[in-house]
C-alpha cells in the first residue's frame, strides 16, 4: 500500500539520519494524503525512539543520534505547519533555549547537547556563541522557553553564566537555567544559583526531562 | 613522614634516537598537499581585522564578512619557509634555557585544570592562586620537568581580567625554568606579560635572546582561529617571544572521522596562524602544536587516551618534521580521575609515541580527568612514565665497548659479572626508578603497602616544604606590582 510505503519510508529517513531526503519525504507524504499527526506518530516519532533507545544500549553512537535529531528536524519543518495549534504543542517536551556565554566563541559542545535534546523531544532555539546576558534576557522573553542552557568552555568566561542567572533573577523572569561546559563543576552550578548542571550531553538530557517537570528518567 | 630532600638536579635533556614511521614519505606528503589544497580552497577563520588586513595585504583572498582568508599554496610555502628551525626558549635561570634544535624533546607540565586533589585531604577542590606557586615549585624541582606549561591550574580566586598576569608572576615565583602560558588571549594582556618579562630580563635585545616565556595558543578547529589569541601572538612575535598553536581536532566532532582526515585539519590549523605570524614578523620563532584526538562515541566528550591518539601524535610528528618546525605534543592528559591503571596505560602510551617521532616539547604531564584535575602524585608518577620511555627512545649503543666480546670470553661459560670492573663502570646507564615500587613482598608489606602512589605523596610534600626557586629581585617584584596595579585599574 502506497500507505504503508510511506510510512516506511518516514521511519528510514529518521531512523538513518538520512538529512537530506527528510524533507521530501514529509512533503511526499502529505502530498499523498496522509494525516500529519499520523506522519509524526507512525512514521518519524517511532524511529526516533527506537535510535534513543539502542543509543541507550550501545547499539547506536552519538553521531547517529545527532543525525536523526537533524533529519527529525527537517521533517517537523514541514510537517508542524499543519497541524492545529493545539496539537503542535504537545508535540515537545518544551523548548529549550542554548547558548554560549558572552566572549566565548566554543560551539561544539553546546550543538551537542541541542542535537541530544532534539532528539529527545525537546524543541531547542540555538543563540549561538558569544551571546550576552541581556540577549538570553530578551529571547527569552520573547519565546518563553521552559529551559535556559549556558555553556561556557573557559575558566575566564564561566562567570558570565552567573551574570546571566543574576540578570534573569533581577527581571523576575522564571525560567530553569542549567550550565554546562568544561570548567563547569556542580558546586560551581550550586554557588551561582543555576536550577541544574550537567557534565555530558546525555546527562543534559536526563537534567532537562527533570526541569521541564518529566519523569527525569 | 618526609625525609630530607636531595638537591634538585639539571633538567633532562632527552635526545631520542630511535625513530618510528607512521605515515611514511608518501603518506607525509600526502597530507601536506591536502593542507594546502584546503588553506587555498575553503580558507581559514581568522575573526581579527588586523590579521585579515595583513593577510589581505600579502595575496590573500578575504571574505571580510565571513572573516575567512583563503591562502594560495606558493604565499603559504613561502611564509613557512621563513619560520626558524630552531630557536631558544629561555629561561629566568639560563642554565634551564631549552634549545629546541630538532634533536632535543623536553616534557613539561599539563594545563589548565580547574580542580585540585589537594595533599591534605585528597579531595579535590577549586584551584587558587597559591596553587599555580605550588605546581611551579614541584615542577621547578622536578628534573623531568624541563618547563612550566599551562599554568597547570588556573587562579580562580583572582578576577579574569588580570589573572592571566597572577598566574604568569605566580609561575615566575615558582620556577626558575621556561614558562609557557596558554591564557594570553589579547593584545593588552601580551603586552602586559612582555613588560613583566622585560622587568626581570633587564631590555629588548637580552628578551630576544632569552624570552623566559612563550605563548601557547588554541586553535578553533575547522579552520578557524580565535581572534584575541592571534593579536596576543602579533605582539608576542614583534618582541621575539616565541608563539605556537595547538590544534584539537576530535574526530567526528571538529575533524573527520578518518584519521588521515583529523591530520589534514590539525595541519591546516597548526599552519595558518604560523604563515600570519611570518607575514607580519619574518623569522619569527613560530612552533606547531597539536593534540589531535577522537571524540568519545557515547558521551561527545575528550577521550584523553585512545589507540587513535597515539596513532594522531606519532603522525602529526612526522607531519612536522616535513617541515622542519619544532613542534609541542599534546600527551598524557589521561581522562582517568584517579592516578589507576588507566592513567598510567594512557599516559604511558600517549608519552612513547612523540618521542619516537622526534617531538621537541611535550604537554604534559599531571593532570587527571581530560586535563581538569590537577594531581601532585600524578605530576610525579607522570615523570617516573616519562623517564621510562626517554629511556626506551634512547634505543640500543652497539659497539666495541658495549658488545663486551672479550669480557664474555674471559668470564667464561658460568662465571659472572657482578663486581667486573665492565659492569662497574655501565651500571649507571641502567635505569632506576623514583617512585615504582620494586621492594620484596614483605617489605612492602612491612612498610604498610606503601607504593608508588605513596611514595609520590611524600615526595611532593618533601618538596614543598624544602624546595625553593631561584628568587626573583626585590626590584623585579616591585615592577611586577606596578604593572598588575596599572592592569587591574583598566
Amino acid at each position: 500500500m502506497e500507505r504503508d510505503k510511506l510510512l516506511e519510508e518516514m521511519y528510514r529517513v529518521v531512523y538513518e539520519g538520512d538529512i537530506e531526503q527528510a524533507a521530501q519525504v514529509a512533503e511526499r507524504g502529505l502530498a499523498a494524503g496522509l494525516d500529519p499527526l499520523d506522519c509524526l506518530n507512525l512514521g518519524f516519532m517511532p524511529a526516533l525512539e527506537r535510535v534513543g533507545e539502542e543509543f541507550g544500549k550501545g547499539e547506536k553512537f552519538l553521531p547517529e543520534l545527532v543525525a536523526a535529531g537533524e533529519a527529525m528536524q527537517r521533517a517537523l519543518a514541514v510537517v508542524q505547519p499543519h497541524l492545529a495549534a493545539a496539537r503542535r504543542d504537545r508535540l515537545t517536551l518544551g523548548r529549550v533555549l542554548l547558548g554560549t556565554v558572552e566572549g566565548d566563541i566554543h560551539e561544539i559542545g553546546k550543538r551537542i547537547v541541542g542535537s541530544l535534546l532534539i532528539a529527545a523531544g525537546f524543541e531547542v532555539v540555538d543563540l549561538g556563541v558569544d551571546v550576552s546576558a541581556a540577549t538570553f534576557l530578551d529571547r527569552a522573553r520573547e519565546l518563553r522557553p521552559s529551559i535556559v542552557g549556558l555553556s561556557a568552555l573557559l575558566t575566564t568566561t564561566m562567570v558570565r553564566q552567573k551574570e546571566v542567572i543574576d540578570l534573569f533573577r533581577q527581571a523576575g523572569v522564571r525560567v530553569q537555567i542549567m550550565v554546562g561546559g568544561a570548567p563547569v563543576t556542580a558546586s560551581w552550578a550550586e554557588e551561582i544559583g543555576a536550577d541544574g548542571y550537567a557534565e555530558d550531553g546525555g546527562s543534559a538530557v536526563v537534567l532537562a526531562r527533570k526541569l521541564a517537570g518529566g519523569t527525569g528518567s | 613522614m618526609s625525609g630530607p630532600l636531595p638537591a634538585r638536579r639539571p633538567l633532562r635533556r632527552l635526545r631520542p634516537r630511535l625513530a618510528l614511521s607512521i605515515l611514511g614519505p608518501d603518506g607525509v606528503k600526502s597530507i601536506h598537499e591536502a593542507a594546502l589544497e584546503v588553506l587555498g580552497r575553503a580558507g581559514v577563520r581568522f575573526p581579527s581585522a588586523r590579521a585579515l588586513g595583513i593577510l589581505a595585504d600579502s595575496g590573500c583572498a578575504v571574505d571580510w564578512e565571513r572573516q575567512v582568508a583563503r591562502i594560495p599554496p606558493d604565499l603559504a610555502m613561502a611564509a613557512i619557509s621563513r619560520a626558524p628551525r630552531r630557536f631558544t626558549l629561555g629561561a629566568r635561570d639560563p642554565e634551564d634555557n631549552l634549545d629546541l634544535d630538532g634533536e632535543h624533546c623536553y616534557l613539561s607540565t599539563d594545563g589548565c585544570g580547574i580542580q585540585v586533589y589537594d595533599l591534605q585531604t585528597g579531595s579535590p577542590r577549586r584551584s587558587t592562586g597559591e596553587d599555580v606557586y605550588h605546581s611551579a615549585l614541584v615542577a621547578d624541582y622536578l628534573d623531568s620537568i624541563a618547563f612550566y606549561w599551562g599554568p597547570t591550574v588556573s587562579a580562580q580566586d583572582v578576577a579574569p581580567a588580570v589573572r592571566p598576569l597572577r598566574e604568569l608572576e605566580a609561575a615566575f615565583l615558582g620556577t626558575s625554568k621556561h614558562v609557557q602560558p596558554e591564557t594570553i588571549i589579547s593584545a593588552q594582556v601580551a603586552e602586559w606579560c612582555v613588560e613583566m618579562a622585560l622587568a626581570e630580563v633587564g631590555s629588548v635585545e637580552e628578551l630576544r635572546r632569552r624570552p623566559i616565556f612563550s605563548v601557547m595558543q588554541c586553535a578553533l578547529d575547522p579552520l578557524g582561529q580565535d581572534g584575541g589569541s592571534l593579536e596576543a601572538s602579533l605582539v608576542a612575535a614583534a618582541h621575539g617571544v616565541p608563539t605556537g598553536f595547538m590544534p584539537m581536532p576530535m574526530s567526528c566532532a571538529t575533524a573527520p572521522a578518518t584519521l588521515a582526515g583529523n591530520l589534514v585539519v590539525a595541519t591546516v590549523d597548526a599552519l595558518a596562524p604560523l604563515i600570519l605570524i611570518q607575514l607580519a614578523h619574518p623569522g619569527a620563532p613560530v612552533f606547531f602544536a597539536a593534540a589531535p584526538t577522537v571524540m568519545d562515541l557515547v558521551t561527545g566528550g575528550y577521550t584523553g587516551g585512545s589507540p587513535e591518539d597515539y596513532l594522531l601524535g606519532g603522525a602529526f610528528n612526522e607531519v612536522c618534521r616535513y617541515y622542519g618546525l619544532p613542534l609541542s605534543m599534546g600527551a598524557m592528559a589521561t581522562g582517568a580521575k584517579l592516578p589507576d591503571w588507566q592513567a598510567a596505560l594512557d599516559n604511558a602510551l600517549s608519552t612513547i609515541m612523540p618521542l619516537l617521532t622526534g617531538t621537541a616539547m611535550l604537554t604534559g604531564a599531571g593532570l587527571l580527568n581530560g586535563s581538569k584535575i590537577f594531581s601532585y602524585q600524578q605530576l610525579i608518577m607522570d615523570c617516573e612514565i616519562h623517564s621510562v620511555a626517554a629511556r626506551v627512545s634512547e634505543g640500543i649503543q652497539v659497539d666495541a665497548e658495549t658488545l663486551a666480546v672479550d669480557l664474555i670470553c674471559r668470564i667464561g661459560p658460568g662465571g659472572n659479572y657482578l663486581s667486573d670492573p665492565h659492569t662497574l663502570r655501565h651500571l649507571r646507564d641502567i635505569w632506576r626508578p623514583r617512585v615504582i615500587d620494586r621492594s620484596p613482598y614483605d617489605a612492602w608489606e612491612r612498610s604498610g603497602r606503601r607504593g608508588a602512589f605513596q611514595a609520590a605523596t611524600d615526595l611532593a610534600r618533601s618538596i614543598l616544604e624544602q624546595h625553593r626557586p631561584r628568587p626573583v629581585e626585590a626590584a623585579v617584584r616591585r615592577e611586577w606590582d606596578r604593572i598588575l596595579a596599572a592592569a587591574a585599574r583598566q
